[in-house]
């Protein structure tokens, strides 16, 4: 029968759970606490390459697979904590003789390929600042990202390089090396570019790990405003101790763990919990090559005994659209806890966790900003589905409002709808918007991180998602910008004024939708929107481009002449259309 | 319908969802999705056009077989004799 909650018992958990009950209140916890637990002891060096690979390389820890790669097709490879540790070194020493050192930055774009977890790991020990990008951006946002991130060296595949890189490498001036995956056949890479396989071949598999201090920058992520250009969310070296707890504590990892992260290292959830926190805790991770299939993924939960599993909504929703029987077909017992981010988790789809899959799925929120989990259902506590749930140890979350005076208050009573905001400085917090100084400074006020997200708390603790505070737009859990889409339809010759929304959709979140006016002379047909569908496509990817197209005679613009995104979503929903005192005339 | 027929509904189909592509340079034998950038969401959008196109329902249990232009084409052929 469904309730309003689902009731745990600890004692009918498979093993003890890592926070219970009694460890909520908080006086158990401490950073420094982490820190000594990780072996570094306050004020020496800490990096987060280290931590996650050489500290287990040795010994019988060496042996224990720290990946297994599960290519689309053929038999899976498995490389150990040791064998990882000599390859990152590889990697780091191939780094040196380029020339590249401390602080400087490396991109990765590519698939989930070994080749791509070495080099982070690499990059990291060399103290170099890791920024992945999703290798299903298109030309524009890859350029764009490189520009602002000014990346030094590229880690692609030769596939990648010659679709989306060989005609921008001109442009792009901050590009120094391009360090390609050879193609598997032996084809020469392509001219202007390294060969990886020769590069790490060439290099010493020993290497001393940068001192790298805890304040350090180590990994840039980008995320999308809903105006201007994507921002670089910069992370420090410490934020793998957020990476350790949160593992520890929202994903109840344990030693004997295999788990299986299933996001992409191209987003922030595939580099903090794909590859660092599992790693932090010396437990075996899968890496699926291939793209998401109902089929294939029952078949790697079973086959390869995964015990916690990390996925998202759109997986989960793909997962129930293929019904049950499917689900009956396979057997995984070894499966003991799932927790899933990206979007809120609808209630529907926690319960399908209990009654079909077999276990409920626990939701848990957070941010590209905040580096790791903030919020989240935990395996030994009552699930409320829908709900975001507690806040982890370390973490102080509120519910503020903005006063008319500008400043912020905060929300005391329950089940009030407020912006969501973070108390304090914990490791995993971003120092910086690189060189955005001010959209920086508006993310806080005083102690107060401001999150973006709209979201409300019952008189339980629980924290419920409400909504967005602004336009961005949230498909299969990846934030995207509607700016960046409108300029890239702008600069079609048909093209007078272009405004993009999050479409609300039962399997992905939000599709992006847009919406486009024409110049004179331009008709809008089938032909035209195919066109323009194929533009866009070809300069920002699939992962980014718009997935439906409308014409409309104009677009709603306010008085000072802003598209008004939020009229065009009310009248694609048949909402009422709200306050439109700021709207232009006849629009 | 003939397979050139099929072929040329699968094309269109995908030319729908991804206009992009130019047809002429797509390698029949080769993975469609590493050779065309196609999201699951794409994926699935394909998957449902051609259900529309060919009135058809392809079971969720088949999609791991519509991989090449050439398997897709095959298994529309199978299935519509």
């Amino acid at each position: 029968m469904r309730t309003d909650v689902i009731r745990k018992s600890v004692a009918a958990l498979r093993v003890e759970p890592n926070l219970k009950a009694g460890d909520m209140a908080g006086a158990s916890f401490s950073w420094a606490g982490i820190r000594d637990e990780l072996g570094v002891s306050p004020g020496s060096p800490m990096n987060i390459g280290q931590l996650a690979v050489d500290r287990h390389a040795h010994g019988d820890a060496g042996t224990r697979t720290a990946f297994r790669f599960l290519p689309v097709e053929g038999a899976p490879r498995d490389v150990s904590y040791a064998e990882l540790a000599r390859l990152s070194n590889r990697f780091a020493n191939a780094l040196r003789s380029l020339g590249v050192g401390r602080g400087e930055r490396v991109f990765v774009l590519a698939g989930r390929i070994p080749e791509l977890y070495v080099a982070v790991l690499g990059a990291l020990k060399n103290g170099s600042v890791v920024s992945p990008l999703f290798s299903a951006f298109g030309p524009d946002p890859i350029a764009t990202r490189i520009r602002i991130g000014e990346c030094r060296v590229m880690v692609t595949t030769a596939g990648i390089f010659a679709r989306k890189l060989a005609a921008l490498r001109e442009s792009l001036p901050s590009l120094q090396h391009v360090l390609v995956v050879p193609e598997p056949d032996g084809t020469p890479v392509p001219a202007g570019t390294l060969d990886l396989a020769e590069l790490m071949a060439a290099a010493s598999d020993e290497f001393t790990v940068v001192p790298t201090g805890p304040e350090d920058p180590a990994l840039l992520h980008f995320t999308s405003g809903t105006t201007g250009t994507p921002k670089g969310a910069l992370h420090v070296h410490e934020a793998a101790l957020t990476h350790f707890a949160t593992g520890r504590h929202a994903l109840d990892l344990h030693a004997d763990d295999i788990f299986w992260c299933t996001a992409d290292p191209g987003w922030v959830t595939g580099m903090s919990y794909g590859i660092l926190a599992p790693l932090l805790h010396g437990v075996t991770s899968i890496v699926d090559e291939a793209d998401f299939d109902a089929e294939r993924w029952y078949r790697i939960l079973e086959a390869q005994r995964v015990s916690v599993w990390y996925t998202a909504p759109t997986a989960i929703r793909m997962l129930m659209k293929a019904g049950p029987e499917l689900r009956r077909r396979f057997d995984f017992p070894q499966l003991r806890f799932v927790a899933s981010v990206g979007e809120p988790l609808n209630p529907e789809a926690v319960w399908w966790g209990e009654e079909v899959l077999g276990l409920p799925i626990h939701d848990n929120w957070w941010q590209t900003e905040t580096g790791g989990i903030m919020i989240a259902n935990l395996a030994a506590f009552d699930i409320k589905p829908g709900s975001m749930g507690l806040p982890l140890p370390g973490v102080d979350a509120l519910i503020v409002r903005h006063a008319d005076d500008g400043q912020v208050e905060i929300v005391q009573q329950p089940d009030t709808v407020g912006e969501l905001a973070l108390r304090g400085r914990w490791p995993s917090l971003f120092r910086a918007y690189l060189g955005q100084d001010e959209r920086y400074r508006k993310c806080f006020a005083g102690d107060l991180y401001l999150t973006g997200d709209l979201a409300r708390r019952d008189a339980d603790g629980h924290f419920w998602f409400v909504g967005r505070s602004d336009d961005v737009i949230k498909s299969s859990g990846h934030l995207i910008g509607p700016f960046e889409i409108e300029s890239v339809l702008l600069e079609h010759p048909a093209v007078a004024e272009a405004g993009v929304i999050g479409k609300p959709d039962p399997t992905v979140g939000e599709v992006v939708k847009a919406f486009v006016s024409l110049k004179p002379g331009f008709e809008p047909d089938d032909a035209l929107r195919r066109q323009l569908l194929g533009h866009a496509r070809k300069r920002l990817g699939a992962a980014v481009a718009p997935k439906e197209i409308a014409f409309l005679p104009t677009l709603p613009r306010t008085r000072s002449g802003k598209i008004m995104r939020r009229l065009l979503k009310a009248r694609e929903l048949g909402l009422p259309e709200g306050d439109t005192s700021t709207l232009e005339a006849g629009a | 319908m003939s397979p050139q027929e099929i072929r040329a509904g699968v094309i269109d189909t995908l030319l729908g969802i991804a206009p992009e592509v130019e047809a002429d340079q797509l390698i029949a034998g080769k993975a469609l999705r590493s050779q065309v950038d196609l999201d699951s969401m794409d994926w699935l959008n394909f998957i449902l056009g051609l259900h529309q196109r060919f009135h058809m329902d392809i079971p969720e249990a088949d999609y791991a077989m519509l991989t090449t232009l050439d398997a897709v084409v095959a298994y529309l052929e199978a299935r519509l004799d």
